[in-house]
């Protein structure tokens, strides 16, 4: 409890506190640094380095067992034929969306309190989309031969169907991976560079100068490296909203009730910014207790997130309620069917759970007190995370189970394998989190320098925003 | 590594003067330029604005590679998907016409960004000449403080201006913390 009344003393100051006023480019350099280069882990790090890599062992198995035995041994069958795999894509993928969210889009309207996340919010997007990645790979049956998917000159004379969404799905999610690793690789650079000045192991300062490609912090480059940075936030905004419309396209272009609809992209974005949000509430809060961060991930920041998953959470109840109204208003028999079947139909206590998880539990966030306190909050991120996964659940399964015709209708039940290989994704996820923080700067350092010039002189070197 | 003789003789390669704020190295710089150095670097932990403009050496050719590429990219992305659907491979499928567009749009637009992306990155590299190992002004004293605390200017042995005494001089007079002599 004594965390708590911490935080509740910071945030009791008045002025919003981005950044603790005791700190100098000196001490932001050796305290982010030296997480890397001097300081023990401590022991949280290893227990969930230790999670981690239980559930990374579960994955590898389940893997295994699936190459050597097929997808037969999922739950998925006729008509369920998507199952665990499109669920838990999405679920990730949607994750992995804030990232670029906090680290693009809030970098072009200037919000200063997406400095001391960011790094860790596009390392989350990098493990959440190799996550995501993985499970249609795994549906393929044959996933080794997932390059079929791309257009390239063949022996068998074949081009891949470029009026599919799944296609689409392939050019998109390729391309978001590649680009947030691009965005997160040059956000790094200068660290790199800090680092490498600053290591005193040969070996460490090889790796660092490697990585860090000879960077010096010239002037001219620096032009030049802000310039391109800023492009790259700007591709990436438009990019991350085509990425997760282009999802929802898998089964808006299709004509199965519940999913025929064109709410579906606005509101497919929404959720994943809202999941995303919760998920790197997840991931700080536990970190900067840990790592002694809560002067530089301060209680601001925590409440700025808490209040974008509100908004972003309201949004997305107002797409379950479009979703009702229009199952009732275009009079189509198997709309309303659909709508009234997940509302009382066999799978109606996940539909509860969705609309109490993402409907009812974040209306607590419009309480201050409720944003501000440690523990409120990671359980609400739990919570939050909990109702993304139900919603793709609620939106696969029973849409596919019962469609037009009741002599093909069926029940989906996941079996073991498939838990295992979603728990070992989080296991991944986990382990390459922890194994991040340890190794490279987990806090942007030559940003958060930047930013403490900045509060301590004012707005005077940013004739940007005077004109704003 | 000393297994073949070195031919290179190290040399005085510049001077480097070292500053506490932003403000002293773009005062410092300003002087510089003013008593007629033109081949100056500043190095920095993190960027400050209006210091390449004191230098001269302001280059926006970033965002004209990258609108280049990304145009190229998307006009690519389209153009591979018209030539798979129209000419190479025409499947009718529900007598839609071959050249369907619109659904052509998501991965034209993903090529675009794709392309523009990597010219972003790999651009700016090349204009910056990095990959770059080494650099004459890495051999300086205390220069790792210049990816930490430290505003550094550095005017290079190769200025027509330049002269070891007089340059040490000026450098003294701008108010730096250091001055240090660049042998490489």
């Amino acid at each position: 409890m004594s965390q708590v009344v911490h935080d509740q003393e910071v945030s009791d100051t008045g002025q919003e506190q981005l950044i603790s006023a005791e700190h100098s480019n000196a001490s932001l350099t050796s305290k982010i640094g030296d997480i890397v280069l001097k300081q023990p882990s401590p022991k949280q790090w290893f227990v969930a380095l230790g999670f981690g890599l239980i559930g990374l062992s579960g994955l590898l198995v389940s893997i295994a067992w699936l190459l050597y035995k097929g997808v037969g041994i999922w739950g998925v069958n006729i008509p369920v034929g998507w199952g665990f795999a499109i669920i838990n894509f999405v679920w990730w993928i949607g994750i992995g969306h804030a990232g670029t969210l906090i680290s693009a889009i809030l970098l072009l309207m200037r919000q200063r309190w997406r400095t001391s996340i960011n790094r860790l919010a596009e390392t989350m997007t990098l493990f959440a989309v190799m996550c995501a990645g993985m499970f249609p790979l795994l549906h393929l049956g044959r996933p080794w031969i997932f390059y079929w998917l791309f257009p390239y000159p063949n022996a068998l004379g074949l081009w891949p169907n470029f009026r599919s969404p799944l296609v689409w799905d392939v050019f998109a999610v390729s391309t978001y991976f590649t680009v947030s690793l691009v965005f997160w690789y040059v956000g790094l650079i200068p660290d790199l560079a800090s680092l490498r000045d600053r290591a005193k192991k040969r070996i460490v300062q090889v790796a660092m100068g490697f990585l860090a490609l000879g960077w010096r912090g010239s002037a001219s480059h620096w032009y030049r490296y802000e310039s391109a940075y800023l492009l790259l936030a700007g591709l990436s905004t438009p990019l991350v909203v085509s990425v997760h419309s282009i999802v929802s396209f898998d089964f808006a272009v299709s004509i199965i009730p519940g999913w025929h609809t064109t709410i579906f992209p606005p509101y497919f974005v929404a959720g994943a910014v809202y999941s995303g949000f919760a998920m790197v509430l997840t991931i700080v809060i536990p970190l900067r207790s840990w790592y002694k961060l809560r002067d530089l991930i301060t209680i601001d920041h925590l409440d700025w997130m808490a209040r974008i998953t509100l908004v972003t959470g309201l949004i997305v109840f107002y797409g379950y309620l479009t979703e009702i109204f229009y199952a009732w208003y275009s009079g189509n028999v198997f709309e309303s069917f659909m709508m009234a079947n997940r509302m009382a139909g066999p799978y109606s206590p996940l539909y509860w759970s969705l609309i109490f998880c993402n409907g009812i539990a974040p209306q607590i966030l419009w309480w201050r007190a409720a944003r501000r306190n440690i523990i409120v909050l990671f359980a609400m991120s739990l919570i939050v995370n909990i109702g993304m996964w139900l919603e793709r659940f609620i939106i696969v399964v029973t849409s596919l189970h019962a469609d037009f015709m009741p002599s093909s209708w069926d029940m989906y039940t996941p079996t073991f394998w498939d838990i295992l290989t979603y728990v070992g994704t989080i296991g991944f996820f986990l382990t390459g989190m922890v194994l991040f923080v340890r190794l490279l700067p987990a806090i942007p350092i030559a940003e958060m320098k930047h930013l403490l010039h900045q509060k301590m002189h004012g707005h005077s070197h940013e004739p940007e925003e005077a004109k704003a | 590594m000393a297994h073949y003789p070195t031919v290179i003789e190290p040399k005085l390669r510049g001077f480097t003067a070292h500053y506490s704020t932003p403000e002293e190295l773009i005062e410092a710089a300003k002087k510089a330029r003013e008593v007629g150095y033109s081949r100056l670097d500043a190095l920095t932990p993190y960027a400050v604005e209006g210091l390449v403009e004191v230098l001269g050496q302001r280059d926006d050719r970033v965002p004209k590679i990258v609108l280049t590429f990304g145009v190229l990219g998307a006009l690519g992305g389209f153009a591979l998907q018209t030539y798979v659907s129209v000419f190479d491979y025409p499947m009718n499928i529900g007598g839609r016409p071959n050249l369907s567009w619109p659904s052509f749009i998501p991965i034209t637009f993903e090529c675009g960004v794709l392309a523009a992306a990597l010219s972003a990155l790999i651009g700016m590299l090349m204009l910056n000449g990095l990959p770059r190992p080494h650099h004459p002004v890495f051999d300086a004293p205390e220069i790792e403080r210049a990816t930490d605390d430290r505003f550094v200017l550095f005017i290079e042995s190769e200025d027509p201006q330049f002269n070891a005494g007089e340059t040490r001089e000026f450098l003294k007079g701008t108010g730096a913390l250091s001055v240090q002599e660049v042998i490489s």
